[in-house]
């Protein structure tokens, strides 16, 4: 039954890709097609009192010039803007009104017969300002930070600090041994490789076909919809490949908005595609001033946890995750407290990045943990395995399952840990300090209802279906591997169709939620598909399933299969082909029936190298090893990718990456891709990846947890760790770059 | 990004015929530089004179023992030359140490003497720039300024030049070969680049309607004892934050001859004659290097987010003559300091 799932297989849309087949949201073409250039605002704050178009509208080929001011009607209530991951607040309406609440804003549209017509008269339109003073520096704000409290009703629930126990700050003031520190992770940015993108085709009838760069086409048709105040038939939203999302695709980005618009308007189709710079205002990760206070005995086990992070969104909606709950969560240890403040800058509101809140609270988590090993003299991986935790902390509840003492000690050894010297500056290669660290990765394993059907002919072909994104990690490939293995079919007479907004409902893909949530949609489905087959082969003369129990079948080789008696058995073809049905056809809609008494995580274990040049402060990061617990790993191929690909993000969120902000403008002075550095093949050596063994006998059906995420945790902790042991200086502030070893 | 006409120039004498007829017009070699500053508005030309398929792509020797490049030789092309790997290997390096492949196929060696500044301000209009427009003053010097310079900044403008091979071409006192329409000249190269001072729109010497024909190197070019060793923020692909060639002609243990030139750290790649010449007839030892970079670095001024620029230059330079001296270059692809 498992002859596809588990083995390394490469992807089935791979050829497509690099042949230019698979078509991205800007490459769509329609009859007609104008285009689109977005203006944006050059202040952070304040009112548009003029906007002066008459030199772009002089430019022969342009259309059109839109702005609030001569727009269609769009709707004017916050719940029409607010799509199914949007936070608490009043969301940003493109083209709605005269407030600038940002730098960068996009604020008119030049449509245009040709792009560079398009652009050229975007150049030429004139904004007059009313200007009003501006915040963008979080720590200016930082005194005037919102305190969120703990709260019962989701999403509050959710994201907010989880609720205290015992008495940190009594239990840090008596502890023997204590650290406290305060660290610190810059904005940063996704730089996903493809251009955000829509392009509008005009049905003619008021329909709408509309191709967009989106980690959820439901959300955004649903959010189009109400937006535009249109019916659901009417609007189809398609993104059947992505060039990277990592949740800046969760929410629906303006330009659908705006193509939209110009479509409604011209009543023609339309294509809107924004500039690498506009990109930078599509959502950040947020700013984020974290400070751990640890208390611990000497024998090394923790007494005292506060976890206290400041984070950063917009004036108008209040984005957050529990960054601080994970280091209740993690380890033993009686008293904990979490403090979670919000900053309101002049900045468009901040939003999910890979492994959102785990990645930086993680990151201050596992760096402070690392400086408690240092004052209780004891070895950073001893420390951990000495607070190690078999129930969840935070709600005192089991596991379904748990592997991250096999991680430790299968990626130690790997790594040939048991060979470090515990002094700083002890390990050097010429002129190079060497230096050796670690760090605990965690991340959640989530499912998500979701629909899936399934299509099966009597060929022995079979289509599956799900309106679910693949943004680039393999999902087409996995749900090809389960289908196969699930209705007994060889891989190549699967075809999977997703990203389509007509297709069975899918919520956004992220948090590492899609493989485990669609796998299991498409093994429920195929039970459905069986059954029916079932029914048919039991209506052959002298069936040999005839008494056969629905669960006493299974799908193998083409054929339906007595678990009891393999011998025993009726092809696919032949049960279609007798009952006279060319194809059966199952739709089913999966929840998980989950009772709340086990806590379901992915955990990893981060060993790094760094060289540091002892004269010039030049990091290199040598070696990595990041051993993954990560329950049933259905493709080592592109799991191994996925965890490779969070290991260089990792090392550029420890070295590299930071959004410039300059306060005086309100604006982010390094938005391109060479100036917003991200490490470069020079930058990454050796990646070792283990996925430690991980049975999950409840988590569901298939044991399956997610790996999207769980990569990036812990790498720049462990990169700062390693630093501080080669050089003996602690950088509490990322990006670490060199001039922060001379200060 | 405007809208432009374009032209293919058919020979040097016409490029300078079309550029002398259109102020508005500039030249695009490779298009790496000027293309992306198009895209921002920041070079609004009314017309690209194509100059990329002007017969200036070779490399020759000179009747003086030197080397005259052509100004359409591409970087790639340039690095890898023969004349170049066995006579000026310094050169080579410093092209290798910038940029990625694909722009050094694309770059040519007259426009990498003219890339601009990669001062964020200058790249972004909605702020002011004295650079990009003079008079409206300089965001970076109570800005965003780490990448800035730290040598020869003037009040109105405090950005680097951001090019390696320049650096190179400094040390080796190269020469540029320009015509325009009164005829040809050449500039030394140490007159070529300018300093901000108060008129920081100007990058170099060069007239708007002149074009330059080719780089010529003296016959020194230092191929046992040379480095080019650049610090920046990842190991590729990342313009310096400071950048040394040093070469070193060697009697012994004694210093015959030294070039020092900086790159990262001002408005021009930076020579200082006073520093060289303390080293020359000096033992090439760590103590005189070590005074030679203090000379080389005696009047640096940093700003709010680049004064750790100084301190690292000083031991870049101390390191780079360590490389030199030694005989042990610098490599550009195994990214370990020697
Ligand atoms: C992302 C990125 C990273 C880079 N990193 C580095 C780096 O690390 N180090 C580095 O040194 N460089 C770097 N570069 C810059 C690169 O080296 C230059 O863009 C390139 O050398 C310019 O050459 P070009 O032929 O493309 O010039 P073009 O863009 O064609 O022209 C540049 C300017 O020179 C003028 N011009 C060109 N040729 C002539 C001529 N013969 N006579 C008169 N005027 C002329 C043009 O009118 C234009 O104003 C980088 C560039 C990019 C885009
Ligand atoms: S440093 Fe020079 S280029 Fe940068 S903002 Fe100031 S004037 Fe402009």
């Amino acid at each position: 039954m498992q002859k596809y799932i588990g083995t390394p297989t490469s992807r089935i849309d791979g050829r497509a890709k690099v042949t230019g087949e698979a078509k991205y949201a800007a490459e769509f073409n329609a009859p007609g097609l104008v285009h689109g250039s977005v203006v944006t605002s050059s202040i952070a704050k304040g009112r548009i009192v003029r906007i002066d178009a008459s030199d772009a509208l002089r430019v022969a080929g342009v259309i059109d010039v839109l702005s609030h001011e001569n727009r269609l009607p769009m709707a004017s209530t916050d719940s029409a803007y607010k799509d199914e991951t949007a936070p608490k607040g009043s969301p940003f309406r493109p083209l709605y009104e005269d407030r600038i609440m940002f730098s960068g804003q996009p604020i008119a549209l030049v449509v245009a017969e040709e792009p560079e017509i398009a652009r050229f008269a975007a150049s030429l339109v004139r904004v007059e300002y009313d200007e009003e003073a501006h915040v963008t520096d979080v720590f200016r704000r930082r005194d005037e930070a919102v305190s969120l409290e703990p709260s019962t009703k989701p999403p509050e629930s959710i994201f907010g600090p989880p609720k205290p126990r015992g008495s940190a700050e009594k239990a840090f003031a008596s502890a023997e041994v204590r650290h406290a520190g305060e660290y610190y992770v810059p904005i940063e940015h996704h730089n996903p490789m493809e251009l955000y993108a829509s392009t509008v085709v005009w049905e003619g009838d008021g329909k709408l076909t509309i191709y967009d760069k989106t980690q959820g086409v439901q959300n955004v048709q649903r959010y189009v919809c109400g937006v535009f105040d249109m019916k659901p038939d009417d609007v189809r939203v398609m993104s059947a490949y992505m060039g990277g999302g990592f949740g800046s695709g969760l929410r629906p980005q303006y330009e659908v908005v705006l193509a939209v618009l110009a479509a409604q308007a011209l009543e023609r189709s339309v294509r809107v595609v924004l500039t690498r710079q506009q990109m930078y205002v599509l959502g950040y990760r947020p700013a984020m001033i974290q400070r751990i206070e640890l208390g611990a005995r000497p024998g090394g086990t923790l007494e005292a946890i506060t976890h206290e992070a400041i984070t950063v969104t917009s004036q108008y909606e209040d984005f957050y995750r529990q960054e601080s709950g994970w280091s209740g969560l993690l380890y033993t240890c009686a008293n904990a407290k979490y403090v979670h403040k919000l900053v309101r800058l002049d900045l468009p509101t901040s939003c999910d990045m890979r492994c959102p809140s785990a990645a930086t609270g993680v990151y201050a988590l596992e760096c402070a943990m690392d400086e408690l090993a240092v004052a209780l003299k004891l070895d950073p991986l001893e420390l951990r395995l000495r607070c190690y935790s078999d129930r969840d902390q935070n709600t005192n509840r089991p596991y379904s399952s748990k592997s991250l003492r096999a991680c430790y000690h299968q990626g130690a050894e790997a790594f040939g840990w048991d060979k470090r010297s515990p002094e700083p500056r002890s390990m050097r290669d010429g002129n190079e300090l060497v230096g050796w660290g670690m760090a605990t990765g965690i991340w959640e394993a989530l499912q998500v209802p979701i629909a899936v059907r399934i299509v099966l002919s009597a060929n022995g072909h079979a289509e599956v279906s799900c309106a679910t994104s693949d943004i680039g990690t393999g999902t087409y490939t996995i749900m090809a591997q389960v289908a196969a293995d699930m209705l007994g079919l060889p891989m190549e007479n699967i075809t999977i169709k997703l990203g389509d907004s007509t297709l069975p409902q899918s919520p956004v893909e992220g948090g590492s939620w899609i493989a485990a949530s669609v796998s299991n949609g498409i093994a429920t489905t195929a039970d459905a598909i069986r059954g029916e087959l079932l029914r048919l082969a039991k209506q052959m003369p002298n069936s040999p399933l005839a008494d056969a129990g629905p669960d006493e079948v299974a799908l193998a080789d083409g054929k339906l299969v007595s678990t009891p008696d393999a011998s025993r058995a009726v092809s696919i073809v032949d049960a279609m082909r007798h009952g006279a049905v060319d194809r059966i056809e199952q739709e089913k809609s999966t929840t998980f029936a989950d009772d709340g008494s086990k806590g379901h995580n992915t955990h990893s274990a981060v060993f790094t190298e760094v060289k540091v040049d002892e004269q010039l402060g030049v990091i290199r990061v040598t070696r990595v090893v990041n051993a993954v617990a990560a329950g049933r790993i259905l493709n080592i191929k592109t799991a191994r990718s996925q965890i490779m690909g969070s290991v260089v993000w990792g090392i550029g969120m420890a070295l590299h990456e930071e959004t410039l902000l300059d306060h005086t403008f309100g604006r982010v002075m390094n938005a391109n891709i060479a100036e917003y550095q991200v490490p470069v093949n020079a930058d990454v050596h050796d990646i070792k990846v283990i996925f430690v063994d991980e049975p999950d006998a409840t988590i569901n059906r298939l044991g399956i947890k997610g790996l999207g995420e769980i990569g990036i945790v812990g790498v720049a902790a462990a990169v700062a760790n390693a630093i501080y042991h080669a050089t003996g200086k602690r950088v509490r502030d990322l990006p670490i770059t060199l001039d922060k070893l001379q200060r | 990004m405007i809208n432009f006409e374009y032209a293919r120039a058919s020979d040097v004498a016409d490029a300078v015929r079309q550029i002398a007829g259109d102020p508005g017009a500039k030249f695009i070699a490779g298009g790496t530089n000027l293309i992306d500053l198009m895209k921002e508005d920041v070079e609004r030309p009314s017309r690209l004179i194509d100059i990329s398929r002007l017969p200036l792509n070779k490399v020759e020797e000179t009747a003086d023992g030197g080397v005259r490049i052509g100004a359409l030789v591409p970087n790639s092309d340039l690095a890898y030359h023969p004349l170049i790997e066995q006579r000026y290997p310094m050169l080579g390096s410093a092209i290798l140490a910038g940029a990625s492949q694909q722009l050094r196929n694309m770059a040519s060696t007259g426009g990498n003497l003219l890339q601009r500044t990669r001062c964020y301000y200058f790249y972004d209009t909605a702020t002011p720039c004295n650079k990009r427009e003079p008079g409206s003053g300089c965001s970076a010097i109570n800005g965003l300024n780490r990448m800035h310079a730290i040598l020869g900044t003037s009040e109105a403008c405090i950005a680097t030049h951001p090019s390696d091979m320049c650096v190179a071409l400094a040390a080796l006192d190269a020469k540029v070969q320009v015509i325009g329409p009164a005829g040809e000249r050449t500039i030394s190269f140490a007159d070529f680049h300018r300093l901000p001072w108060d008129t920081p729109q100007r990058d170099t010497n060069l007239e708007p309607n002149e074009l330059i024909t080719a780089v010529e190197l003296p016959a020194q070019g230092f191929r046992t004892n040379y480095t080019y060793l650049k610090i920046r923020d990842r190991l590729s692909y990342a313009f310096a934050l400071v950048s040394v060639a040093a070469a070193l002609e060697l009697e012994g243990a004694r210093i015959k001859e030294a070039r020092v030139a900086l790159g990262g750290v001002a408005h021009k790649p930076w020579r200082d004659a006073l520093a060289e010449g303390a080293l020359r007839g000096q033992e090439a030892n760590p103590a005189n290097f070590r005074r030679a970079a203090h000379m080389l670095l005696r009047d640096a001024k940093g700003f709010a987010h680049n004064t750790f620029k100084i301190d690292l230059a000083r031991r870049a330079i101390v390191r780079a003559l360590t490389q030199a001296a030694r005989g042990t270059p610098q490599s550009q692809s195994n990214k370990k300091i020697r």
